[in-house]
């Protein structure tokens, strides 16, 4: 029985070893992100993103004369897999990541690539702390953070409207909440504002008349409120209804065509904050396209941004001449890159300069971009 | 003064329709001991039906108010139809089983239909086109009470009166009453009881649909969610008021409806469900069969 045991663990041995063995002189890219389970919608587009991009990469050439090649790992976005996932691709020998897709799981396995030494760009992860905390010199997103949304409603509400009282409320979510404690937060230290309501709707109540009462009585000139747009819909009826004038502001969750139906003309004069419109950018049109001939639908969510981050880490391999880490990350915090979520480069905590969100305005049903 | 009243039409549009939903809650455990936990659904099914005939009308050139009554009617119609196919299929084959079997069955039954709705309409909100025009009388008054909420409080108070009469001077409200209080009994001196309690089922799901076509005018959209929440909200105001009464699940509605909105205006509405919840749990402690509940001996 023992001999039987031992005679397996070689054989399984021997494939590690020819796996690895086959893995010579190619750049890796490693990719990983929740490509099964519930929440594989935002995890696949990012890969094909990659595949698509390693493709056009290869069919010219490579990068420095080398073939590019996919390690692919599937992390189902929770934390405890995406350690795993991480511990993997720094052993399959990844030269750069690209991921993970969900925050928790990026937070996860960002340690354990920082002590491999291997950068890693997230198209999708938003927490503002991966990059401002400083921890993680290693990591890069081509996503604007959390915060970044509420610094831009909040400079809007009081540098461009000038308002003055400004009540703050939020669904009690994660992002509706996060959204809201980051708005507070800036209206607080810019000294020009003052937050004159903080608090959580119930999302699916009946009606919020009790809470638009209460803005009405604070004499709030602007509500921010942070959450979806079914929430939205209800708090700008139910402001219309009771003939409360306060502006409305929100977020890229109330930024959706059912907004505009639901609340119809009572969703008139609202701002909402959202990605920035990319379209008009040939490169982000070109990578739709390439999508379509592909795959034949419309890519998903986050496709955009991997395929940004695909690019800007090859070109970076490219740029800095090897896949040594410093050189690499220099590259990427120096060298200006086209992507078709822009013309990017990263700042020294690893956010990407030039990518961020616009406030748009509801007039006459739709989203008009300001700035 | 403007600001409480504000809290109070608003909290009584809340409870009026808690109490509309409630109904149905009381009315079926007070007839068969069963929580129809599959109730709420009845009530989204009557707003989707509602929003698909007044997609319908409003191609036909309808305007307002009479879209509200026909797609209104129509809806109560479908309900009706689901309630009582509702308790064909899922609870009669039960009756006799022990009290959880149909208990389960009922939550089966809300699972389904949740999703049958998903499936078949939509997961997204869809908007609900608003129904009820603004009166010119109301405009004076519009920041305290609004036309929506005068026509949510006429229809909820009509509908009222109206089970009211039915329940205590019909003959089929005599038999209800007989069924709720000796189902045995009730069959002894001629009811048919399982007619009886069909119809029960036809008017709690009747009075859910006119609450679903209410709320959804009211608040602009529906999805097949709305009625999971709304149910948990009118089950709480069934059993606050005294579960198996109706007048009690009216009360109940209404308490837990201004419960909720003074909570909102006066603390803070982070504290709304707190409070409203912490209120149920004192209620029961002092008054455990609800606050018109008669305490029922078990029938042996």
């Amino acid at each position: 029985m023992k001999k039987i045991s031992a005679l397996f663990v070689a054989v399984a041995l021997s494939l590690v070893l020819t796996a690895s063995g086959f893995a010579a002189d190619t750049i890796k890219l490693g990719v990983a992100g929740p490509h099964s389970g519930d929440l594989a919608p935002y995890g696949i587009p990012a890969m094909k993103a990659a595949q698509l991009v390693v493709k056009k990469v290869n069919a010219s050439g490579g990068v420095l004369g080398k073939q590019v090649e996919l390690l692919i790992q599937d992390d189902q976005c929770k934390p405890e897999i995406a350690t795993n996932t991480a511990t993997k691709l720094v052993t399959e020998g990844a030269n750069v990541v690209l991921g993970h897709i969900c925050s928790g799981a990026t937070k996860a396995a960002l340690g354990i690539y920082k002590d491999a030494k291997i950068p890693v760009m997230s198209p999708s992860a938003t927490n503002p702390p991966l990059t401002q905390s400083g921890d993680y010199p290693n990591f890069f997103r081509t996503i604007a953070s959390d915060d970044m949304q509420a610094k831009m409603a909040v400079d809007f509400a009081i540098n461009d409207l000038g308002l003055k009282k400004i009540a703050v409320l939020h669904d009690k979510g994660d992002y509706g909440k996060g959204f809201a404690e980051f708005a507070k937060k800036f209206l607080e230290e810019s000294g020009k504002a003052e937050v004159v309501l903080f608090e959580g709707v119930t999302p699916g109540a009946i009606n919020y008349d009790s809470i638009v009462g209460k803005i009405r009585r604070e004499n709030a000139e602007a509500l921010i409120f942070g959450g979806y747009h079914p929430e939205a819909s209800k708090l700008v009826s139910s402001m219309k209804r009771k003939r409360v004038t306060a502006v409305f502001i929100s977020d890229d969750g109330v930024k959706d065509d059912s907004f505009l139906k639901v609340a119809g003309s009572a969703a008139e004069g609202a701002y909402v904050t959202g990605p920035r419109d990319l379209s008009s950018i040939p490169l982000n049109a070109a990578a739709t396209e390439e999508f379509k001939a592909e795959y034949g639908t419309d890519p998903g969510a986050f496709f955009q941004e991997g395929y940004s981050a695909a690019l800007a880490l090859l070109t970076a391999v490219e740029k800095a001449g090897s896949t040594d880490y410093d050189a690499v990350t220099k590259a990427l915090r120096s060298e200006y890159v086209e992507t078709p979520v822009g013309k990017i480069k990263f700042d020294g905590k690893g956010d990407a300069e030039g990518v961020g969100f616009s406030v748009y305005k509801v007039e006459n049903g739709a989203f008009t971009e300001l700035k | 003064m403007d600001y409480f009243l504000e809290l109070f039409f608003g909290g009584l549009t809340r409870g009026s329709i808690y109490a509309l939903i409630a109904l149905g809650y009381t009315m079926v455990y007070g007839i068969i001991q069963l929580i129809n936990f599959a109730h709420g659904e009845i009530y989204m099914i009557g707003a989707f039906v509602a929003l698909i005939v007044a997609g319908v009308l409003t191609i036909y050139g309808f305007s307002g108010i009479s879209i509200l009554v026909i797609a209104g009617i129509i809806a109560v119609i479908y309900a009706s139809a689901y309630g009582y196919t509702l308790e064909k299929i899922a609870y009669r084959p039960l009756r006799g089983a022990p009290r959880l079997s149909p208990l389960i069955s009922a939550i089966g039954m809300s699972i389904f239909l949740q999703n049958y709705v998903l499936l078949a309409q939509t997961p997204d909100f869809l908007p609900f086109p608003r129904l009820i025009p603004d009166f010119a009388f109301m405009e004076p008054v519009a920041h305290i009470i609004g036309s929506p909420e005068l026509v949510i409080l006429v229809v909820t108070i009509a509908t009222m009166v109206g089970l009211t009469v039915l329940i205590k001077y019909t003959r089929i409200g005599k038999a209800m009453r007989a069924t709720q209080q000796d189902m045995s009994m009730a069959r002894l001196v001629g009811v048919n009881v399982d007619r009886i309690i069909s119809l029960t089922f036809v008017i709690g799901s009747a009075l859910a649909a006119i609450g679903g076509v209410l709320v959804a005018s009211y608040m602009g959209q529906v999805n097949f969610y709305i009625g999971f929440l709304a149910g948990v909200k009118a089950f709480t105001a069934a059993v606050l008021g005294g579960i198996g009464s109706i007048p009690g699940a009216v009360l109940g509605g209404l308490v837990l409806g201004w419960t909720e909105s003074f909570a909102a205006g006066y603390v803070s509405s982070d504290y709304e469900d707190v409070l409203a919840f912490g209120l149920l749990v004192l209620i029961l402690i002092l008054r455990p069969s609800g606050i018109l509940g008669k305490a029922r001996k078990q029938k042996v």
